[in-house]
């Protein structure tokens, strides 16, 4: 009965296989997350410049991730780019590509808020303390800018991470996928076994996502008294 | 690109994108809701209520709709809940949006100075009359760039419903791709209807989030 359905996770190396699953997911979100950080960082520098024809071609590029639901996008690089390119690409390579292209649009627009909030008086004391325009930034700016940015990039990093399980949909094996492959598996033995492995995945993504959204928080509260 | 196909498909897509709408508007409704009611527990710190208000926001928040509505569509049968998958959309909808709204309406309300109450409250307003004339208008105004954001991210996210066989857009795009191999017109439909639907919300977000801003509400 559904009291026993748990027994299905200690079956045979079904715990270990859902694990290894998650391990996918999380090398796939952790290398979306880093190539996003770096190219975020620079695209939200290229978003300060005052050019108009730059500020139109990273505006149009940013709305366009943005508006378009992340599994539109995966749709896109996983069956369009195939046809489009002829190129084939894995789920999984089309999965960074996919996270890269939004992680970083939206890392570059927190990176060019938190730089433009910067206000300009804090530019002008610092020239009037007789500091150069080096020290400006490696004392004054960056500090400031890294204050305000490591919180939100912190839940841009949660946000990844959830959204990676929108990759069973295009055929990588991660958890999920694992999970229904041990469902399928166990259909006749365990009927209930639905039941249990989500409610574990469940649990699984927010063991995972709980504690880094707290550190966030936290690092918010206690750097907001700037 | 053939048009053609594209006048061809075109039915499909906006049968389902009315699906699409419809589902978002009911769910955006109820996350509302779900959320108002949320953030006025924890604002008012009513005991019991407000340590599962908080529970509820945190396991919503951490985990992602496409295993919420697995375990709704998929697990919940096996102990005799059986529902249908637009009730399971629309239920992880709002087990997913309450808790955004939530925090949208919580930065609302901490935004409302405590003197404005206390004023209310000395004018002989009762608790009702405080919520829906001094709290809330305030607070709801405070919120609405974070709401508007929130509607946006919801109807985003609907876009996973295909995963619980709701023949929404991903869904008609995904049988298209399928059957005709036609996946250039297919997802060029797809990108046009979402474009079709999102736009013109931001669009309307962004000219109100200006006029808001232009009243200065508050100082």
């Amino acid at each position: 009965m559904q009291d026993l359905g748990i027994r299905v996770l200690f079956e045979g190396k079904n715990l270990i296989r859902l694990l290894e699953g998650l391990w996918v997911t999380i090398e796939i979100s952790l290398l979306s997350v880093l190539i996003s950080m770096i190219l975020g960082i620079v695209l939200g520098m290229i978003m300060t410049v005052k050019n108009p024809l730059v500020k139109a071609v990273t505006r149009l590029y940013l709305e366009f991730v943005r508006i378009m639901p992340q599994l539109v996008l995966l749709f896109l690089v996983y069956f369009g780019m195939t046809r489009a390119f002829h190129v084939n690409l894995s789920g999984e390579v089309s999965a960074v590509i996919v996270f890269s292209i939004w992680g970083t649009a939206e890392m570059g627009d927190l990176v060019r808020s938190a730089l433009i909030s910067i206000p300009a008086h804090q530019y002008e004391s610092g020239r009037a303390l007789g500091l150069t325009e080096g020290q400006i930034y490696r004392y004054i700016v960056i500090p400031q800018t890294i204050r305000r940015l490591v919180p939100l990039a912190i839940n841009l990093a949660t946000r990844m991470i959830k959204t990676t399980s929108l990759i069973a949909l295009i055929g990588v094996i991660e958890v999920v996928k694992v999970g229904q492959q041990i469902i399928e598996a166990s259909r006749l033995s365990v009927p209930s076994a639905a039941l249990w492995i989500y409610g574990v995945i469940f649990f699984l993504y927010f063991i995972i996502c709980y504690p880094v959204a707290k550190l966030a928080a936290r690092l918010e509260k206690a750097w907001n008294t700037v | 690109m053939n048009i053609d196909v594209l006048k061809e498909y075109a039915p499909a897509y906006f049968s389902a994108a009315g699906l699409t709408v419809r589902i978002a508007l009911i769910g955006i409704a109820g996350s509302f809701l779900v959320g108002l009611l949320c953030s006025l527990i924890r604002y008012y710190k009513i005991p019991g209520l407000r340590q599962i208000a908080g529970v509820y926001i945190e396991l919503s928040r951490n985990t992602p709709l496409l295993i919420q509505l697995f375990f709704l569509y998929f697990g919940l049968p096996k102990i005799g809940i059986l529902l249908s998958s637009e009730t399971c959309a629309i239920t992880g909808l709002i087990f997913l949006g309450g808790s955004y709204m939530a925090e949208a309406f919580r930065s609302g309300l901490e935004a409302v100075p405590n003197i404005q109450i206390e004023s209310a409250l000395s004018l002989g307003l009762t608790k009702g009359q405080v919520i829906g004339y001094i709290l809330l208008p305030q607070a709801v105004s405070v919120s609405i760039p974070a709401f508007a954001a929130n509607v946006i991210f919801l109807i985003k996210e609907t876009s996973v419903f295909s995963a619980v066989a709701l023949a929404d857009l991903m869904y008609t795009a995904k049988s298209f791709i399928g059957m005709s191999y036609n996946t250039d017109e297919a997802l060029f439909m797809l990108v046009l209807s979402y474009l079709g639907i999102l736009l013109p919300i931001s669009v309307i977000f962004t000219i109100i989030e200006r006029k808001l801003r232009y009243a200065g509400f508050g100082n």
